[in-house]
């Protein structure tokens, strides 16, 4: 018998998500080197170990704020088809503009590990990235590699072996806001967790209502609507 | 050139390297300019103009970023380095 979880790669334009998606599961899925080039969602599938694995790869995002139809497909799939791991992808060249997306992802599920992808490059550079401070501050593993020259492979499905083993348990950080939105955030957690179930972190959702998110709100209420009518049918 | 001529990014000639101090953008385009990089303390350099002047072409955190004229005229910055 073998379990298989989904693992959704998620991250910055051209940070090579396509190039890790590929060398992984073997497929050649046509990755060209300008943003946006992923834009279905595609999926290969990996063993490692006892376990199956399903790898997701979403398209390249700068952020996950439904600015366009690549970001709100990356944001649904990361909060309503609860991957069991999300991959966050980012350039060990630019990280500064890269973890911008990382913590926006720490913020909405808990199973994350970081991949500094292309460090080869960043070597080049000489750039060094202390990778173990990094997890601490994050709370999640982070794991160098380099998709290209499939460096760093082993580690990343151990390390993924380990999270859904229940051997490592990911503790995302939270950014603490300023008094006026906790304030905000505090009063409407509640009612958040009557209405979603509690596999969507209300905290985010919670936010995302302070935000003024109406396509966020559009899809909550037809998703519910849809569990609704799937309830009453079987009633 | 240190820091003391105030403007908008809109202003920034060809070679300038400009801090930016502040956004009058609200909304969806506000959070899509700050995941971009364009936040305040940022500094950003202008690449290029189009012959006409707008768009304008902006580098940010190692990426060049077009702006159009409604959002960088509503960007203020200050002039750090004028080529």
């Amino acid at each position: 018998m073998t379990d298989t979880f989904r693992v959704a790669l998620a991250g910055n334009p051209n940070t090579g998500k396509s190039t890790l998606f590929n060398a992984l599961t073997g497929l050649k899925q046509h990755t060209g080197n300008w943003a946006g080039k992923t834009v279905s969602v595609a999926e290969g599938t990996v063993r490692h170990k006892d376990k199956q694995y399903r790898f997701i790869d979403l398209p390249g995002t700068y952020s996950i704020f439904s600015n366009s139809a690549d970001e709100e497909a990356a944001r649904n799939y990361i909060i309503f088809e609860k991957p069991d791991i999300t991959l966050v992808v980012v350039d060990a060249t630019s990280l500064e503009r890269n973890l911008n997306l990382a913590l926006q992802i720490l913020e909405m599920t808990k199973n994350v590990v970081i991949c500094i992808n292309l460090i080869d490059e960043a070597d080049k550079r000489g750039i060094t990235i202390n990778e173990r401070l990094m997890a601490r501050r994050l709370g999640v593993p982070v794991i160098k590699l380099s998709a290209r020259n499939r460096a760093g492979f082993p580690l990343l499905l151990d390390t993924i072996d380990r999270i859904v083993s229940g051997k490592i348990t990911c503790e995302p950080a939270q950014f603490k806001y300023d008094g006026e939105i906790e304030a905000g955030i505090a009063s409407l957690e509640p009612f958040v967790k009557e209405v979603v179930d509690d596999r969507i972190s209300s905290r985010w959702v919670a936010l995302r209502l302070l935000d003024g998110d109406e396509s966020l709100l559009n899809e909550l209420n037809e998703r519910l609507k849809a569990k609704e009518e799937t309830v009453c049918n079987l009633s | 050139m240190d820091g003391t001529k105030c403007g908008i990014l809109f202003e920034g000639k060809k070679g300038d390297f400009i801090r930016i101090t502040s956004m009058e953008i609200e909304g969806v385009m506000r959070r899509r300019l700050l995941d971009l990089g364009f936040v305040p303390g940022a500094v950003v350099e202008v690449i290029r103009k189009s012959p006409l002047g707008d768009p304008i072409a902006f580098r940010v955190s190692q990426t060049t970023i077009a702006l159009r004229k409604e959002e960088s005229t509503r960007i203020q910055g200050e002039l750090i380095q004028r080529d």
